[in-house]
């Protein structure tokens, strides 16, 4: 599958997400305390709640509605209500640019 | 319109799904990201101060008490350990559950088996009710942890000042839980994979409360259970002055906290056994932000909300009348105006539900 040009670096505050929507469907990238960039599925698997409210800590996402955290790095859900694991999708940069693979 | 159906498992609540109620997304007030933020940062600081303050007080009390038994001197001691046992032990329950009181997770899990113990409440069920009841807040027949059914039953309210219907209902429900897990209703609201947790949880609390009734009776006397058990009945009085404030008299079937949720200015020692919890339509629209940020997070979206009570008799005086028209009426709720500044409430889709409240049969 592409490799589709997301956003830029700046766009994401370090230890924080944003928000991206693409061919109909919602993810959520984040930009870790190291700088690096990961991407998840955006809705949280409890309640269809989307993460870019959330809370980044450290590699965990917390869920703006109850609390549920995630490691975003691998999707594993940490805390309940949150019981079933986040999507991942891979990420690379090019330049300034964040690109998200999509399978 | 019909009577309310408040069972989880009844009419009104299949309404409520149907109708796309319980699908709707609530209304927030607009926050910048990076104030936000800033509120949500977690820190261990100010409730492990609280906790200790918490811990100490009620040592202190106990010691005193158990030292003057049983002299009727003790009983001031008593009131007070009372207190902090039967009703901080509720916004304890539930800012650890919600895990935004210490930043240390381990923290926030030890602090909430211990309140849940102490609120009589089993931590394995209610983590669970009360996510329902920040999914779907006052939806008839969705949310379990509805404080005044409408319509309200007044001699059940004043009971629970002193604990007796909570615990009425705690006990059979905790000894079913400890031979047979979740009840069917809680089954709707506590995943599989949680059940056999609801089930230890509550071998633990049966076992502990069977312990202290056994050293009284070797003891021959309560003095056991004044320390474990029966401060969540005298002790109960503020945490259900407080709870009834959170929603009292306002309106069910909606998606907006700004007409079912109340915040009221409280006084400094209310506002410590309840953790600023009375702070509570701010608490509603970001369960993210810990207690001790929500009078800043109130500063920040205090013009788009309804004026906030000013102390907890004036927030009495507006809801007990509109609980008792309640009993008579049961669609009455009372309606806040907005200031200018607020964006109008959201009440677009909560009209076309059947058999529910219309906001226009509000006076
Ligand atoms: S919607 Fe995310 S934890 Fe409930």
């Amino acid at each position: 599958m592409p490799w589709i040009d997301a956003c830029s670096r700046d766009d994401i505050d370090v230890e924080d997400l944003i928000r991206w929507d693409h061919a109909g469907q919602t993810f959520a990238i984040y930009r870790s305390p190291e700088g690096e960039f990961y991407a998840t599925a955006g809705l949280c698997t409890h309640e269809n709640v989307h993460l870019c409210d959330g809370l980044v800590m450290g590699h965990l996402i917390e869920c703006p509605k109850h609390n549920g955290q995630f490691d975003y790095r691998t999707g594993e859900a940490r805390r309940t209500p949150a019981c079933v694991n986040l999507r991942t999708f891979p990420v690379k940069i090019e330049g300034d640019r964040v690109f998200v693979e999509l399978a | 319109m019909g009577k309310r159906d408040y069972s989880l498992l009844g009419a009104d609540g299949k309404r409520a799904v149907e109708s796309g109620l319980t699908a709707a997304e609530w209304y927030h007030s607009d926050v910048p990201r990076k104030v936000m933020k800033d509120l949500m940062a977690r820190s261990d600081g100010p409730a492990i101060r609280d906790t200790v303050t918490l811990c100490g007080c009620m040592i202190l009390f106990a010691g005193i008490g158990i030292t003057l038994w049983p002299s009727w001197w003790s009983a001031p001691f008593w009131l007070a350990y009372g207190v902090l046992y039967g009703s901080a032990s509720d916004s304890r329950w539930h800012e650890c559950g919600h895990g935004t009181a210490f930043k240390t997770p381990w923290m926030n899990n030890v602090v909430y088996e211990i309140a849940s113990f102490m609120i009589m409440r089993n931590s394995a069920t209610w983590r669970w009710s009360h996510a329902r009841h920040h999914s779907e807040t006052y939806l008839v027949g969705r949310d379990p942890e509805i404080a005044v059914m409408r319509p309200p039953e007044v001699a059940k309210l004043v009971l629970n000042f002193f604990g007796i219907m909570d615990v009425i209902a705690f006990f059979p429900r905790i000894l079913s839980n400890a031979v047979s897990g979740p009840t069917a209703e809680e089954r709707t609201y506590v995943p599989h994979n949680e059940w056999g947790k609801v089930q230890r949880v509550a071998i633990i609390h049966v076992a502990t409360y069977g312990a202290t009734v056994g050293l009284a009776v070797w003891m021959g006397s309560i003095l056991p259970l004044m320390v474990i058990g029966l401060p969540r009945m005298y002790g109960a009085w503020h945490h259900v002055m407080t709870g009834l404030l959170q929603h009292g008299g306002l309106a069910d079937n909606v998606i907006d906290h700004r007409l079912n949720s109340r915040t009221v200015y409280m006084n400094p020692i209310s506002r410590f056994i309840y953790w600023n919890m009375n702070y509570h339509v701010e608490h509603h629209m970001f369960p993210m932000v810990p207690y001790h940020a929500l009078p800043r997070l109130h500063e920040a979206i205090r013009d788009d909300l309804p004026p906030p009570n000013r102390s907890i008799a004036e927030a009495f005086r507006e809801m007990w009348p509109a609980i008792r028209r309640q009993v008579l009426n049961e669609d009455y709720y009372v309606r806040r105006a907005l200031p200018p500044t607020a964006k109008p409430y959201r009440e677009d889709l909560h009209q076309y539900v059947p058999g529910v409240t219309q906001p226009g049969a509000a006076e």
